[in-house]
């Protein structure tokens, strides 16, 4: 089997799960926003509309999540065995929200009654915010740490729900209807697209203050994240990030007020980004804080490497016609644009 | 850990999101390929009834296509909640597998699958053929690599095994070419593709009663009695090899689904019974001597291990095995008689209006799928009690998850399933009720809506362009 000794697999393929989980989160985060925000947009017309711009890429955007779990159990198997039934009844109320919300797509278009329309209309809703607020679970309930004995998780029931990771789940679910917000304002015309910048606008603001909230509780999780942040050399890392966040701040706002298509959708990812890199630094080297790290956690190398392979070759290819994908559906979503 | 209720939940978890999962796929395999014949059959004969069927067609697969996805989704994550020491020891064996399988064929499919179900208009024919090819090329690469996991698990090779009982690689290929694989794979795909010809069977079928004059009806079905024709009689015979194959490596499993206890020369085949775990014999036996020799060594004398070869503690649960796999041979049988007389009645032009026949194609409408899930019944519970072959019990991978837990989740996976996959198929239903129509019009957000009479603006060529990117 081959070895490479000068390359260290596990921080390579931490890299690339992280780089799965951040594209996961930045396409799933707009169509699951788009689905959070059915809770204020109520005319038929313009939920049809705000579905046609997401039902021909949302598989592909789900994938990443395939790819994010198949890849923890793959390279990190020892994460994925402890993650999993540390946050059980969070990730098992994502997957039936997922499941839901996937099928609701096909379903609101299918039913024939009213009634039935509305049932799939608010599963797609319900789905996806219960989708978006045990993901935030999941998150804060990896960064303050889980209970590990040999190789298992041996805490109990409920030490995931605790105000921050609560406070975690309520931001993930306003930064994805912000993602969605932004997303409606780029891909529609009209009034749908006027009210959406009034979303982003407000979401815009909850999103700020939650990203303050968050990375202000985090260092006071444990001693480690802090010496990480504000010790030196995480100093030099952490210190632009609130620079990068004002600055993305102040482009959002000012695109808004110009009624700019795209600029607050690029913003609002940025933050995402950002927000993602203030995580990893928190979280270096540990996969499962505060004792398993990557190396712990990792496959063998030959495993890693044999998967390693097939990622570098297919992910450059695989990115390139989900653009592919993206650029045929391109340009303005009309309202009236019958989907069936 | 809660001991064997835990567990036994788990088992029954998994295998009733998996036995929905099978079947989705199962079916997106095989209509898959079906849509890609029929668009191929479009592009070159420029027949309308071809497109029509394709239209028709389409909107089932995207339904389908969904709910596959997303109990799909499930499964991926199930390992760990439900079997995370499964999944701590054998995942640096069979977790790479499945990473390829999501690099090379979920997002395949996922990336395509938009263009095929919406991009006609935008892209044209030739590159939409291009897209449908892709996808149905994506779901039996899916196919390749889960069965790979599959077959590993229940013939496992290419590997140490380390001082605390995990697996560690070392040979990819033997990995990958388990001994089993040859012939699940090729077993599975044309399950697959019964599972649909009997389904797209009964619709055209169903139309055929109600007006015998329907072309599209009368394509469809023939196309699918064409598929039971060839299909069914090599099902049996891929079969057959499926069974010398287990004989070799997991000779218990071949007892139990025959109902063998003695190992003895000539063994008997056991048409009907009652296997009794107590007593370890068959109740109200009927059987055939010396046959069952001959149909799994091919030899009239040929010793054939019994049950009682390994301890009860090694056994898995007989009655189970031992009837799904008379369900699943007999309605392969079934299946191929169907397909013989369709073959006959073809002559003389009587297919179209042999009813009797009809009649019974729409009562076989679930026969593919009940086959199949009959037979991953006899698969997974005639390994049993191990989850790797011989090497890693049912009760050794099990998660660290109480009983209340388990059981809470297990309510809820059965609730929601019930209530969106029952949905679900209540709208396939739906669909395939309404006899297809010359100008079947398909699931685009992009072509013209009759009632409302919009062409969206982008998705003219020119127009997009003009649009792009949304920018003032
Ligand atoms: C339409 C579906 C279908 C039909 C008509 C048949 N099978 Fe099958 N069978 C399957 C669908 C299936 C399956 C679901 O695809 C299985 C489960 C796992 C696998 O590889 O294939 C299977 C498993 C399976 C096994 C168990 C293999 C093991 O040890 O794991 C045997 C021995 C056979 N089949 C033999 C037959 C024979 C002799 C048939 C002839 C009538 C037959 N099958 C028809
Ligand atoms: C013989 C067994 C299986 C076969 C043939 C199979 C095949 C497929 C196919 C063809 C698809 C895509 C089409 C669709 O969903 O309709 C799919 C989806 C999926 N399957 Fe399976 N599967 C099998 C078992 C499993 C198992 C055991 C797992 C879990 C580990 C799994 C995980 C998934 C996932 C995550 C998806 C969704 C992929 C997406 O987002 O596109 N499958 N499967
Ligand atoms: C796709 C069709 C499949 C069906 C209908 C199916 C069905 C089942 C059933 C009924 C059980 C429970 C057996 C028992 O406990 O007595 C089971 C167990 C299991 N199967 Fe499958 N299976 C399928 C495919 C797969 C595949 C492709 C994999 C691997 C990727 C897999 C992995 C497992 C595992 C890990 C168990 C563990 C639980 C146990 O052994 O009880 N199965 N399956």
């Amino acid at each position: 089997m081959m070895t490479l000794p000068w390359l260290d697999l596990p921080l390579v393929w931490a890299g690339l799960i992280a780089f799965a989980v951040l594209a996961y989160v930045v396409m799933d985060g707009f169509d699951l926003g788009t689905g959070i925000l059915f809770a204020v947009e109520h005319e038929a017309h313009d939920r049809d509309t705000m579905v046609n711009t997401i039902a021909p890429v949302w598989d592909g955007n789900e994938t990443w999540l395939v790819l994010g779990g198949g890849g923890l159990f793959a390279v990190f198997p020892l994460a994925y065995a402890v993650i999993m039934p540390a946050l059980y009844p969070a990730i098992i109320g994502m997957l039936l929200a997922l499941v839901f919300r996937g099928v609701a797509f096909e379903f609101r278009f299918r039913a024939q009654s009213r009634g039935g329309r509305a049932t799939w209309d608010f599963a797609f809703a319900g789905g996806s915010t219960v989708a978006a607020l045990c993901q935030g679970l999941t998150l804060g309930g990896i960064l303050q740490g889980v209970h590990v004995e040999g190789r298992a998780y041996a805490g109990g029931w409920w030490d995931w729900l605790t105000p921050f990771t609560v406070l975690c789940g309520v931001a993930v679910v306003v930064g994805y209807a912000l993602l969605g917000a932004t997303w409606l304002v780029w891909r529609t015309e009209g009034a749908l697209q006027r009210r959406c910048y009034k979303h982003a606008g407000r979401l815009g603001a909850l999103t700020l203050t939650a990203i303050g909230a968050v990375s202000i509780w985090t260092p006071m999780l444990n001693a480690g994240f802090a010496h990480r942040w504000f010790g030196w050399p995480g100093l030099a890392l952490t210190s632009p990030v609130p620079v990068l966040v004002a600055l993305l701040a102040a482009g959002f706002f000012y695109g808004l007020a110009r009624r700019h298509h795209l600029t607050p959708f690029l913003c609002a990812l940025g933050w995402f980004v950002l927000g993602f890199a203030g995580l990893g630094i928190s979280l270096f080297p540990h996969i499962v804080p505060p004792s398993i790290t990557i190396w712990d956690a990792a496959a063998p190398p030959a495993s890693q490497a044999f998967l390693l392979v097939g990622a570098v070759v297919l992910v450059p290819i695989i990115l390139a016609y989900t653009g592919y994908a993206y650029w045929v559906f391109r340009g303005k979503v009309q309202p009236d644009a019958g989907y069936h | 850990m809660s001991g064997i209720d835990a567990i036994f939940l788990a088992r029954a978890q998994f295998a009733f999101t998996i036995g929905f999962h099978i079947v989705l796929p199962a079916f997106s395999i095989g209509l898959a390929s079906y849509l890609m014949v029929l668009e191929g059959l479009w592009l070159r004969t420029g027949r309308h009834v071809y497109q029509d069927l394709f239209q028709y067609w389409v909107k089932a697969f995207a339904l389908v296509f969904a709910m596959g996805v997303v109990s799909g989704l499930v499964m991926s994550y199930e390992f760990g909640t439900n079997w995370s020491a499964f999944a701590d020891k054998a995942g640096p064996v069979i977790g790479p597998l499945m990473g390829y399988e999501v690099l090379t064929a979920f997002f395949l499919e996922a990336g395509f699958l938009g263009i095929m179900l919406f991009g006609l208009q935008r892209v044209g024919p030739a590159l939409h053929f291009t897209a449908t090819c892709v996808v149905a090329f994506g779901t039996l690469v899916s196919a390749f690599w889960i069965l790979s996991v599959n077959s590993w698990m229940q013939t496992p090779q290419g590997f140490e095994m380390t001082a605390d009982g995990h697996f560690m690689p070392t040979d990819w290929a033997a990995i990958i070419f388990n001994p089993s694989f040859f012939v699940r794979l090729p077993h599975m795909v044309l399950a697959a593709y019964l599972c649909v010809a009997f389904f797209v069977g009964a619709v055209g079928a169903w139309h055929l009663l109600r007006d015998h004059s329907n072309e599209a009806a009368r394509t469809m079905f023939s196309m699918a009695m064409w598929m039971a024709t060839i299909v069914a009689p090599l099902q049996i015979v891929v079969g057959d090899f499926h069974g010398l194959n287990s004989l070799h490596y997991q000779p218990t499993k071949v007892a139990a689904l025959e109902g063998d206890w003695e190992t003895e020369a000539g063994t008997p085949l056991v048409l009907f019974g009652w296997p009794n775990m107590q007593t370890e014999r068959n109740d109200y036996e009927i059987a055939l001597p010396h046959l069952g020799s001959l149909v799994l060594m091919h030899e009239w004398n040929g010793e054939v291990k019994g049950l009682k070869a390994v301890p009860p503690a090694d056994r898995p649960y007989v009655p189970v095995v031992f009837w799904a796999f008379r369900i699943m041979v007999g309605l392969g049988l079934l299946m191929a008689a169907v397909g013989l007389a369709s073959l006959i009645l073809r002559r003389g032009g009587r297919l179209y209006r042999a009813e009797w026949l009809h009649r019974i194609v729409v009562a076989m409408a679930p026969a593919g799928f009940v086959a199949l899930l009959a037979g991953w019944v006899v698969t997974e519970v005639g390994r049993q009690p191990f989850t790797v072959y011989g090497l890693l019990r049912t009760a050794d991978s099990v998660s660290p998850v109480g009983l209340p837990g388990v059981a809470t989740s297990l309510a809820a996976f059965a609730v929601v399933y019930l209530i969106v996959y029952g949905a679900g198929f209540s709208y396939l239903f739906a669909l395939t009720r309404r006899p297809p129509v010359p100008g079947e019009r398909g699931p685009s957000p992009s072509q013209p809506t009759r009632t409302a009479g919009i062409t969206p603006g982008p998705a003219l060529p020119g127009g997009a362009a003009a649009t792009l990117g949304g920018q003032p």
